[in-house]
């Protein structure tokens, strides 16, 4: 207690230094206000002689060629036999209702005819709307990136659980990487790669790398001591014990990290449309900066079911439990399944045969829906205009503008000592230390005022997304029916890649801050509510029995129980809140930011690596802060109620 | 028949920063402090014979997992030494090691350690792939094996859809399927309730009774191990108490601790009249009885007898000496502890 109450006077007193840095604004050296030019140390250039070496000097660019040649290979097959594109082996396109049925039946195997109905029909869709091609693109750049990376984070994964040095120096990189925003990825790749398909799938591959690391060390880690030893006593020798004991037992979690490594390749795959990517991702690009809105909903419904299939079936084939067949003496019987799909290809392939509507839908026999929706929309945002014109002025002027210049006012330096004070009374020194070192090396590279935007807009984006998800968080978890439902709800939304938020906003808002804050709000809202449903019904019954017997009023078992019990979870929540929204504003930039995300595009269309690297890292900085502070506080909190 | 299999000299474990050099210097200081340093197992002395059945009984804590996992060097001791059938097996190769578990040795778990992905069949078979048998073979055996254990018809099953005391089964089978010589069982019934544990217990006494193989047994249920022990070891913080028959230990407890256990127990359930058979002091009289009888069995006997003494006679018939009527009604009757 004494040491906390010490923490809480330190705080206080850096809380009070960086007031009086603010007041005393106007006499303060404008060394104090803004980082000096002789502190701004050129990590661009350094990063920028570093990765000359490395592609000049130690031969790296001809590994990379290499490297991407066998991708490109790959590429061409799977284009080939996917939407037909004249390279070898020269046998596609394979007609559309082949793969619908092979989609259906996918998911009929995995877990019955409602997600058999749900990817069937996606591929069914994708093909009637005409969207064929586009849709192949993407789909091919996943078939092969996926399967790298899955064998990639495997392999690493494996090695850092066989050695705990390297698992050392490995963790602190895959935290950095996983807050990485998906641009910093591209700009090294066009470097070394160049643009287009081939480093579209490169960059996929990469980005989708670090969660199947991560998810193979965990389930390595959870094989129970009993199974090993069970299969040490068995005679296994380390290879086996490997290959038959320990990975088949890390199943469920492995299957998780392919699952995951499929939607984070999905997700890159939209984005890399701006390093000239072709498919959905390219094409939405397209329709949205010339705000063909009707046409963007059609190729976002598209996406979003692509995304929603492709998680489903993963996740069911990675929560499948063994279970038994009952033993049949015929082949027909045990192979049920096998036959239908191949019945059902063989219909396919017959019909593509005979009519070429089945083969390929031109783009005159497309359906589509554009027009009804651009008809209703105009109609609906003639309706509602005034109320978004005047929220969007209400907005811009009253809120957006004024916070941002009053973020903009801050000196640095307290700035960096109100960090301290927060550091200092959540986890003492060490944590003080961290955030003044991560906001320290942004001052250092000389972009605060651009960091200072997007810590803008992030702040205000979690906190409107605090004052959404919460209440509705709250309501939701007060009756188990309902969490369900709108925890699949999150779940589903959690699985949109996150461009996919733009539509509906740019629909509304038009181009400007609002709209940014409005994407990111939803998408940061998701996890708030996700976990604070997950919080809430967590917390044990016999507390909330306690408290009821204790007579206590719904509102205290609320205020005095629940929440306090719930607070670590929703915490984390917030934590992946705040990660989300800076993905989410970084990507937003495209649509007219003016901070690290615009920059951010700028290096991307001069490949400036240096840059691009420098502002990646200033974001993934504020992120591993967030974590860092959120993360202990969490901790502690758990340690406190003993969970 | 005192021939051992398995032979503990001194065997430590010790769990710390750096315990080798630990041990080392407590051998050299003994009143070191060992701050920092847990004894899962101290100073252990025991020996195994081959075809017993020797129960390590002690609470939790008390290191008995520990000691049986050094035996089958699942973990490395850190000092003294394992001999298992002659060879000292911490200086064996790790193919040696392997072999050798592969050839002789057989464990089940508490929490039965089955795989997950595979079907009962292939669980069971494991140990045989794992030896490189072909395919045919290793089912053929293992079917043969789930015959044995009461899961004919189960072989397609997964473990998950199967109870507690079946997945123990399969624990069990697979165990066997290699025909060990020594057999290791990790408290293989706690995990199961006291109805099911009986019901193994019993299925556990008729395999028992159809193979002649060495047994180690850690239970933490003194009832269990009084049932089914040839010899009980009892531990306590990494020593051993004493190890002897139960019925030994039953009538003379070597320590306070060990007394603590055998206070609630009924005696005349225990004890064979055979263990109270003194030397023939003077001539016999009258009708011998059997030195495999418990004194419950005989109480109606011992009551109603009126000899003093009461000759008592091996297996074959042949008497091996008398027991005292009122020393075995002592038992019968709870008096003079």
């Amino acid at each position: 207690m004494a040491v906390k109450a010490w923490h809480v006077t330190t705080a206080k007193l850096l809380l009070a230094l960086a007031v009086a840095l603010m007041i005393a604004k106007v006499i303060l050296p404008p060394e104090l206000i803004r980082p000096p030019e002789w502190l701004v140390l050129p990590f661009a250039d350094w990063i920028n002689a570093a990765f000359y070496f490395l592609q000049n000097d130690l031969g790296l660019m001809s590994l990379t060629r290499a490297f991407s040649d066998v991708v490109e290979w790959l590429l061409n097959v799977t284009a080939n036999l996917l939407y037909g594109k004249s390279r070898w082996p020269n046998i596609g396109p394979i007609p559309w209702g082949v793969i619908a049925a092979t989609a259906f039946m996918a998911g009929y195997a995995l877990k019955g005819w409602r997600l058999g109905v749900l990817s069937g029909g996606t591929f069914v869709w994708i093909a009637l709307m005409g969207q064929w091609q586009w849709a192949m693109e993407t789909l091919s750049v996943i078939v092969v990136a996926a399967p790298f990376s899955v064998s990639l984070g495997l392999t690493v994964g494996v090695l850092a659980w066989r050695s705990q040095r390297f698992e050392r120096i490995l963790n602190p990189i895959l935290n950095i990487a996983q807050s990485l925003p998906h641009f910093a990825y591209m700009i090294p790749v066009v470097v070394f790669i160049g643009v287009g398909p081939k480093a579209g799938a490169i960059v996929t591959i990469i980005f989708s790398v670090p969660p199947m690391i991560h998810m193979t060390l965990l389930g390595l880690k959870k094989v129970p001591d009993e199974v090993i030893e069970a299969g040490k006593m068995c005679g296994a020798t380390r290879w086996q014990l490997l290959t038959r004991v320990r990975i088949p037992t890390a199943r469920a979690e492995i299957l998780i990290g392919v699952n995951q490594v499929i939607m984070q390749c999905l997700a890159m795959v939209v984005l890399a449309s701006f390093i000239g990517m072709p498919g959905l991702g390219q094409k939405l690009l397209q329709l949205l900066q010339s705000l063909k809105i009707g046409l963007s909903v059609e190729i976002g419904v598209t996406i979003v079911l692509l995304a929603v299939t492709l998680d489903r079936l993963s996740k069911a084939w990675a929560l499948r439990l063994p279970a038994h067949d009952v033993p049949s003496p015929r082949w027909i019987d045990r192979n049920r399944l096998l036959v239908i799909w191949l019945a059902l290809c063989a219909a396919a392939f017959v019909l593509a045969q005979i009519f070429p509507y089945f083969l390929e839908v031109e783009r005159k026999q497309a359906l589509s829906v554009a027009g009804p929706i651009d008809s209703l929309m105009d109609h609906l945002i003639r309706l509602i205009a005034p109320v978004t014109a005047w929220l969007r002025w209400f907005l811009i002027t009253w809120v957006l503008i004024p916070m941002r210049d009053a973020y903009l006012w801050l000196p640095f330096t307290a700035v960096l000592m109100l960090l301290a004070a927060v550091g200092w009374a959540i986890g003492g020194l060490h944590s003080a230390a961290i955030c003044v070192a991560y906001f320290g090396l942004i001052a250092l590279s000389g972009w605060w005022d651009r960091a200072m935007i997007t810590v803008y807009m992030v702040s205000i984006s979690v906190f409107v997304a605090a004052l959404i998800g919460l209440p509705l968080g709250i309501w939701a978890a007060r009756n188990t029916a309902r969490s369900a439902r709108i925890l699949l709800i999150c779940d589903t939304a959690q699985t949109f890649p996150s461009f996919i938020y733009l539509i509906p906003v740019i629909m509304l808002f038009g181009v400007n801050d609002v709209a940014v804050v409005a994407a990111v709000v939803v998408f940061a809202a998701v996890p708030i509510v996700r976990y604070t449903i997950e919080g809430l019904r967590n917390v044990p019954p016999e507390l909330i029995e306690a408290a009821d017997m204790g007579g206590a009023t719904r509102r205290q078992v609320l205020w005095h129980v629940r929440l306090p019990m719930a607070l670590p979870t929703m915490l984390v929540g917030a934590n992946q809140s705040v990660m989300f929204s800076l993905f989410m504003v970084i990507i937003a930039a495209f649509i007219g930011t003016q901070d690290l995300g615009q920059e951010m595009q700028r290096a991307l269309s001069s490949t400036d690596v240096g840059k691009g690297l420098v502002l990646g890292f200033a974001v993934a900085f504020m992120g591993l802060m967030t974590d860092h502070l959120i993360t202990r506080w969490s901790e502690d909190r758990k340690r406190a109620l003993g969970i | 028949m005192t021939e051992s299999v398995i032979t503990c000299s001194n065997v430590s474990k010790i769990f710390g920063p750096n315990p080798a050099q630990h041990l080392a210097d407590m051998k050299a200081n003994p009143g070191l402090s060992s701050a920092g340093y847990v004894y899962a197992v101290r100073d252990v002395n025991l020996e195994v014979r081959r075809g017993e059945m020797l129960v390590v009984m002690g609470l939790s804590g008390s290191g008995k997992s520990t000691l049986v996992r050094c035996l089958s060097r699942l973990i490395e001791i850190t000092g003294g030494s394992v001999t298992v059938e002659g060879r000292d097996i911490a200086s064996l190769s790790e193919p040696e090691l392997i072999d050798l578990r592969r050839r002789k040795m057989g464990m089940v778990f508490q929490s039965f350690g089955l795989l997950p992905n595979r079907s009962v069949l292939e669980n069971v078979a494991f140990p045989l792939e794992m030896r490189g048998q072909d395919r045919a073979t290793r089912y053929a055996r293992a079917r043969e094996m789930l015959d044995l254990v009461g899961l004919k018809g189960r072989e397609d099953y997964f473990p998950r859809e199967l109870s507690g005391g079946q997945q123990q089964r399969v624990g069990i089978a697979r165990s066997l399927a290699v025909e060990p010589d020594i057999w290791f069982l990790d408290e293989p019934f706690s995990a199961l309730d006291p109805l099911i544990r009986r019901e193994m217990q019993d299925e556990f006494l008729r395999l028992k009774g159809m193979m002649n193989k060495t047994i180690i047994f850690i239970t933490h249920d003194f009832d269990e191990a009084l049932r089914l022990a040839d010899r009980i070891a009892i531990m306590k913080d990494g020593r051993i108490e004493q190890c002897d028959t139960p019925d030994q230990i039953v009538l003379h407890p070597a320590t306070d601790y060990v007394a603590k256990f055998t206070a609630e127990i009924d005696r005349a359930r225990v004890v064979h009249i055979g263990s109270l058979v003194r030397p023939l002091s003077g001539p016999a009289s009258g009708e011998p009885v059997a030195a495999q009888r418990t004194i419950r069995d005989l109480a109606r006997q011992l009551v109603s007898d009126n000899r003093s003494q009461i000759p008592v006679a091996d297996a074959e018939g042949k008497i091996i000496g008398s027991v005292l009527r009122q020393e075995a009604l002592d038992v019968l009757l709870g008096d003079g502890r």
